[in-house]
């Protein structure tokens, strides 16, 4: 019951006096109550459970932490794993 | 697609293991609570990548898992009843009752439909208004908000024949009861990524302090698992006992307030008991008293239906940590995800239906 996975909104209209939109999910489509996010706006991308739309992603906050492990990656410690193939199970 | 592949970054996810073997001098236990993130795990081999000396188990956050039989007999019993529509979200369907499951009253006449949405739920009673339509309202917080919605909703525009059947738990009462039960080998927690994104962490903060474990809240891609396991490894070893949030494109501190009004108005706390574990004081959400004409345990009178498990399942121990589902003795023998004997063996975030899907199933 749990997409665990993120989604973009494509479009927002309303039903019943409820705010509801389409959101793509790694390309299948799916509806999604946004009471809850009502701040969002076509393109955004929302986690979905149960048929709601729960949070709008932070984009700050993802490009930060990305930052933050590009530079471990840069450190570059030592690999352990340098000897597996790069198509190994991670 | 955005948001999830440079959360597989393979580079990245190795960097990450890297450093956890780096910083791994003793043995830890570290819990993942969300059976979401018991799947990602598996799937992506992230336990048998981890240094020998990090034991990961995994925990109860499995929303089909834990639903205690008696509320999946109380929802056969109202399934089968001829004036109702019985919905649904698909998992629960097949989870063993005592004689049967919600497919079997379903191919014996009874109306039962699988739903994505507590909301489609309340189309049927609108286009149905001569059958009684329930929901089985199952879940952990990532679900009571949408639960919640639909009863709002249905007293808005004055829905009478709809309710809902409900089985909602949560998580912190969880986590306290297994860091007090006193065989606890749990160490740290991975906390739920979504569960916060609802709730938030404050919540949290006195657990971690209280029981000095860390805990970290993180999502369900490789990075995301890696990143926080390495946070959890670094803190034990360091001594420390902190709530570090690791998921902070979708975790923030306070959580969704509006998601939680909405809960606060319609639910309030009660006690709950646990598939395989038994009664946790206060760990789930009943209806408030000004909604009880929802409640479809009081609409069907169903509330007296006791039920006991199969002697043969250990899925509790495997819930709690406490024995992994290969250790199970029914394991892959007697129970399998086309026969399952207990719940965990059902759903895909079911660790039982994990351990076997991915193959993890030729200990002897
Ligand atoms: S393998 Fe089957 S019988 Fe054993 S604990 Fe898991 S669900 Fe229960």
């Amino acid at each position: 019951m749990c997409l665990a996975i993120p989604g973009k909104l494509l479009e927002i209209s309303s039903e019943n006096g409820l705010k509801m939109g389409t959101i793509d999910v790694n390309g299948a489509r799916t509806r999604a109550c946004l009471e809850y996010v009502p701040e969002i706006q076509v393109g955004n991308y929302t986690i979905v459970h149960a048929g709601f739309a729960l949070k709008i992603i932070d984009e700050e906050e993802a490009a930060e932490s990305l930052k933050l492990w590009a530079e471990l990656v840069e450190k570059g410690a030592f690999d352990p794993f340098d000897e597996l193939p790069s198509s190994g199970a991670v | 697609m955005k948001y999830i592949d440079e959360y597989r970054d393979p580079q990245l996810a190795r960097k990450l293991l890297a450093e956890i073997h780096r910083v791994t001098t003793r043995s830890w236990t570290i819990m993942e609570i969300c059976g979401g993130q018991t799947h990602s795990i598996i799937r992506n081999g992230i336990d048998q990548l981890l240094p020998d000396a990090i034991e990961l188990v995994h925990g109860p956050g499995c929303p089909v898992c834990v639903t205690p039989l008696e509320s999946i007999e109380r929802a056969l019993e109202i399934a089968a009843q001829k004036e109702v529509i019985f919905t649904s979200f698909g998992d629960m369907l097949r989870v063993p009752g005592s004689s049967r499951d919600l497919f079997m009253v379903r191919s014996e006449g009874g109306d039962v439909r699988i739903l994505f949405s507590p909301l489609d739920s309340l189309q049927i009673a609108r286009d149905n208004p001569d059958k009684e339509v329930v929901f089985f309202a199952v879940g952990f917080e990532t679900t009571a908000p949408a639960n919640a919605m639909a009863v709002w909703q249905a007293v808005r525009e004055g829905i009478q024949n709809f309710s809902i059947l409900v089985s909602q738990v949560m998580v912190p009462p969880a986590m306290r009861a297994i860091l007090s039960s006193p065989g606890n080998r749990v160490q740290g927690f991975l906390a739920a990524g979504h569960v916060c994104a609802v709730m938030g962490y404050e919540e949290y903060e006195p657990v971690a302090q209280e029981f000095h474990v860390p805990i970290v809240p993180t999502g369900f891609e490789p990075v995301d698992l890696l990143a926080g396991i390495l946070e959890t490894v670094e803190q034990l070893e360091e001594g420390r006992a902190e709530l570090v949030n690791r998921y902070a494109r979708v975790v923030s501190r306070e959580g969704n307030r509006k998601a939680k009004e909405i809960i606060e108005n319609v639910f309030e706390v009660t006690d709950r008991q646990w598939r395989g574990i038994g009664l946790i004081p206060g760990s789930g959400l009943g209806l408030r008293e000004e909604f009880a004409r929802f409640d479809a345990e009081k609409k069907f009178n169903v509330s007296h239906i006791c039920a006991s498990e199969s002697p043969l399942c250990m899925s509790g121990q495997v819930l709690q940590g406490a024995l992994k589902p290969d250790a199970c003795p029914a394991f892959a023998k007697e129970c399998t995800p086309e026969h399952p004997l207990g719940a965990t063996m059902v759903s895909s975030e079911g660790a039982c239906a994990a351990y076997y899907n991915y193959h993890r199933k030729f200990t002897p």
